[in-house]
This record gives C-alpha cells, structure tokens and sequence, in this order.
C-alpha cells in the first residue's frame, strides 16, 4: 500500500511553490478544525490512502507488515468520514474541540506519483474536560488536478513514545 | 441490601457483589469501581498473586533477545541467555535500583546499568569487576549483586506468565480450562504464532475491571458498535448480523469465553467475498491445512467460530476478525494502561498479513471503528460512578435464570466477579 496507486501517471509531477502547498494544508487544517468531513474528504483522490501508524514508528512503516492505528484505503477512509458525522461514533458525540497548528512545511520530492510534501503538526483536542496534545509529521503525495491540489496519500507519524495519555485517534489528527 | 453497608471489622472486606441464584439477581457495587482502598487490595490480593501475561514466546525468539516490560506495575525484563533459556527478571539494579536496560527491545549478552556502571550476564548473573577493598571478598556470595529474579516464569503454547508469589499453583494448574482456548489459537499456523509489529500502548480513564467486563461482552455490540456495523455490512455486501447461536464457557478460576460466528472474515479461515476470489483459493488451501492437521471437527471450531476470552485478572485473547492479545494495569481506581498487540499466524503470505492487519484496524486499536468507542462508554461509565451512594449497584443478571447462556448473557461476567469476590474477601 506504500506505492500510491491513485492519479499515477507517466510524467514526474512539477512541484508547486512551498506558498502553494502552505495555503492547501492550513486549508485542510481549517476543514478539520471546522468539521467540514465531507469537503475533506473531496481532498482525496480516489484510490487515495490515509494512515496513521504507531507512535514512534519510522516514516517507511509498511502497513502490510506493522500494527498500526489507521491504515485506510479509499474506501474504509470514506465510512471513516460517515463515521465522523454520525452520532453514534460514540468517541467524537458530542464532537471533541479541535484545534490544528501546521509548520515546517517542505517541499520534499517529486515522482510519477506526485510531490512528496512534509509538515510538522500540533492538534489539540478536548473531550470531556481532558486536553489531548497530539504531535508530530504529516507526508503527503500531494497531485495538482484541473488546478486543485488533491492528496494522493496522507501518512500522519505521531512523534510520542506511546498513546498515553491521548488513549485513542478518534479524530484525524 | 441493607446490610452490605454495616460496618465491617478493619480486616474484614465488605462483600462487593450480590450473588442471588434463586432470584436470578447478580449485582456490583459501584464503589469497587472507585475505592483507593479496593485497588490496594487488589494489588495485594489479585496482582502480586495471580499469574499474569508477560509475552509471547515469538517477542523473544533468538538466544539473548530480550523485551522490556511493565507488568503488574513493576518493571520486568524477559529475555532468552546465550543457550536460549527464558528468564524473567526485575528490570532493576541491586545497587541502587535504576532500570539495567532502557530500550524495548533487543539482543543482548548483557545488561549495564549506566548509573554506576554495575554490569549482568543476560542470565542474571553480576559481572562487574570491582578492586580489591571495595567490597567484602564474598561479595555477592548470597547473590545480592545478581538481578532479582520473577518468583515464577512459565509458558504454556507459546503464551508466557509471571508469578509474583513464590508459593503460587502451576501455571498449568492456574489456566485450568482456558488451556483449550490457548490451544485453539495457539492452533491457527501450522508452524505456530507470532506477535505482529508494534504494540499499541494507551490507556483509559475508567476502573480495569470495566475492561475485563467489555472485553467479554456481547451484549453491547449492537449498540455501541454500530457505526462498524454499518460499515461492515457495505464491506462484505450484505446483512451484517451476529449469529443467534452461541456458547458461553465457565473456564474455571475465573476465566471465561464467548464464542459465536460472525459476519466478518476470518483470517484462519473464514472466506467473505469482498476478499476476492484469488483469496479465495488461499483461504481453502489454509482450511485445508488446518483440517489435515487438527481435523475436520476441531478445524471448523476454529476457522468459523470467533472467541472473546478473559484469562482472569487481566488477559484478553479475543480470536474475532483477528486476533488480538490485550492486557492492563490499573495506575489508579479511574486510570488503567493498556497494552494489546496482533497476534498472527508464522509464514503466512505478505496479502493475507494484510488482510488480517486490516480486519485488526478496521475494529480493533486507539483509531478503529469499534475500540474508540469502547473507552467513551468505560469513561462515561466511571464518571457515572461519582454518584455511588445515591446509585450504588451496576446489574450483571443479564440471563442468569437461563438454562444455557447465550453471548448476549453477563453469566463470562459473572465468572470474573465470583473469582474476584473470592479473591478480595477471603480470610488470608
């Protein structure tokens, strides 16, 4: 699941300026703060993957092969949005407050698949009176389509040692 | 209930549960949910005396590998020596007590302490060489400077255990029939198990015991779960219904099983066909495999049938859409660590690790459709208890007038709170 399937295409993609790619993710931050699920969602290009392995894990953690928390394919990443809305996602009714800080954006790569772009990320979220800090990087395989950037892959590395105290990533960090 | 509240002697433990046959009434107070006083006991009585999970033999599976791990809130090493013996040790220096090894893991002939630099033989042993005149010459000569061993270290089918009494029962003795359920997992491969990648560790703001009680439960799965449900049924295209049939197991010693078939696939070997039909032939050569080795009877046990089970006081093995190992430790009455890992079957193809991964995280672990909730059910559930002396009872009859119990029964409850009871009020 590593190779990104998804808008592939012969010719290497031509990165964008960093400005570019800045403005997308505090973009697709605003959209999660804001619970707009859906329109994240039509971030994704079909056949897009999201993952979330252990934290601590390294950024060439192969799903196929490790435990994770999330490793989505389209599919179950589209039911994991439903879920998002639905109140009978028990973890996130009522919704958690959320709130995402990005930095240290880099534009990192670029092949047939798409341009490889990292970031650091802060997300607090806070549930029933308990604060949850989650930090660490995104990697994206981010692809510029008809004049819009859609994500070819989303890998979220939690930089923690464990899951505690957070407990759980019930939200997309 | 009258009664239950009157004062007690100092050494006497107030009864917790109310066990009434005749009536078909099994309650739990709430207060065992939240006492200071309880948790000590159990800590006491339950922790230091019970046999408790440590790992799984495929963790250590060479000469000197060792893993590093809390278990029953005490720091451990479990390691293989240079010849391949397993040995539990306390990961804790005899000079003055620092952790001899950091890591989680490794291979390792030895282990230092950084501190002041006392050294051991990865079989326990001092190997610290000291001047003349700094110790006594029989330093040592009662093994004071040797790493403290675990009173009692024994594996059954790969599943390792600690003892922190030197006067505990056998493992063998304590498993009882909870053997029959290791071995059916233990029987998945024909070449054995093993621990898969990482170990999930969080933790959750509620009583352990509520753990146990969710771990076993098939009664909230409709209801707390139906998001998965939903999800599911999309997955496999079709009704995604528990089956009506099923089995409750008494284990003995306070261990208990659930056991059913379910609408998911199983990796050992249940064939859905949203898994394709190239999966398809693996999964009957798979059968095929399990039938010639344990039989046809005992192989369709194993591939159709899902188990939850609770090894008491701490161990799930839930054998479901996979397999997980799951175990935790109380830091305080409202706050357990949790510890759970994917167990799989040695050898298997890089597509069907893939596919038992996926069924592990499509319900499973801190961002499946089906544990988050879980912890927002046991907190919600402890923070309900802040109200104990007006609402002081949880009601665990669920079934218990029935002639055979069903999954959607509290009677695997019921096995761990008679074993718990018994534990917290006997005289000792």
């Amino acid at each position: 699941m590593n190779a990104p399937a998804a808008g592939a295409s012969a010719a290497i993609e031509k990165p964008l300026s960093r400005a570019d790619y800045e403005d997308f993710l505090y973009n697709e931050a605003a959209l999660l703060d804001e619970w707009r699920m859906d329109e994240w969602f039509a971030l994704f290009l079909e056949g897009a993957i999201y993952e979330v392995p252990c934290a601590g894990a390294p950024d060439n953690a192969d799903s196929s092969e490790d435990l994770f928390y999330i490793s989505d394919n389209y599919f179950r990443l589209g039911h994991r949005v439903a879920r998002m809305n639905k109140e009978s996602h028990h973890s996130e009714f009522p919704h958690s407050s959320v709130t995402r800080m990005i930095g240290n954006v880099r534009v990192l790569g670029a092949d047939q698949s798409g341009v490889s772009v990292g970031c650091t990320f802060v997300t607090h979220r806070s549930k029933n009176d308990v604060l949850s800090v989650y930090c660490g990087h995104h990697r994206y395989v981010l692809r510029a389509v008809e004049g819009r950037i859609r994500i070819v892959s989303k890998r979220t590395f939690l930089d923690l040692n464990s899951l505690r105290p957070q407990g759980r990533v019930s939200i997309i960090v | 209930m009258q009664g239950l509240h009157a004062s007690e002697s100092p050494t006497r433990f107030a009864p917790m549960i109310l066990d009434d046959r005749d009536k078909g009434i099994f309650r739990v107070a709430r207060t065992a949910f939240i006492d200071e006083d309880v948790l000590l006991r159990e800590r006491d009585r339950i922790f230091n005396r019970c046999w408790l999970y440590l790992g799984h033999e495929s963790e250590i599976a060479e000469p000197n590998d060792f893993i590093t791990r809390n278990v029953g809130g005490k720091e451990l090493i479990f390691n293989r020596d240079r010849k391949g013996e397993p040995h539990a040790f306390f990961n804790t220096c005899p000079h003055r007590g620092a952790l001899v090894e950091r890591r989680p893991k490794g291979n390792a002939i030895s282990f230092k302490c950084f501190y002041h630099g006392w050294a051991f033989n990865n079989n326990g042993a001092f190997a610290t060489r000291m001047s003349p005149g700094d110790y006594p010459e029989d330093f040592n000569s009662d093994g004071c400077a040797n790493l403290t061993r675990v009173a009692k270290l024994q594996g059954y089918r790969g599943f390792y255990f600690v003892n922190f009494d030197p006067g505990a029962m056998s493992l063998d003795d304590y498993l009882a029939d909870a053997k029959g359920i290791l071995d059916i997992v233990a029987d998945h491969g024909p070449r054995g198990m093993e621990i898969v990648g990482s170990e999930q560790k969080y933790s959750i703001r509620a009583n352990w015991k509520l753990l146990v009680e969710n771990s076993i439960d098939g009664y909230h799965a409709v209801d707390t779960h139906a998001t998965y449900f939903d999800y599911l049924s999309e997955a496999i295209g079709g009704p995604a219904a528990l089956s009506k049939r099923s089995f409750v197991w008494n284990l003995s010693g306070g261990h208990s099983s659930i056991e059913g078939e379910a609408p998911w696939g199983r990796p050992v070997a249940r064939w859905i066909p949203a898994w394709g039909e190239a999966a398809k032939a693996e999964v009957d050569d798979i059968r095929a495999e399990l039938e010639s080795r344990v039989g046809a009877e005992r192989a369709d046990r194993i591939a159709r049938m899902g188990r939850n089970t609770a090894i008491f006081p701490n161990l799930i093995i839930n054998d479901i859409m996979a397999i997980t190992i799951r175990t935790f430790y109380p830091l305080e009455p409202n706050l357990m660590n949790v510890s759970a890992w994917a167990l799989g079957v040695k050898g298997e193809s890089r597509g069907f690790r893939k596919r038992r991964l996926d069924n592990f995280l499509e319900f499973l672990g801190p961002g499946g459709f089906a544990t988050p909730d879980d912890l927002e059910a046991l907190e919600a559930a402890q923070r309900g208890y802040a109200a104990h002396r007006e609402a002081a009872w949880n009601d665990i009859s669920r079934g218990m007038k029935r002639e055979r119990f069903v999954s959607t029964d509290e009677e695997q409850m019921r096995c761990f709170w008679r074993e718990w009871s018994r534990r917290m009020e006997d005289a000792q």
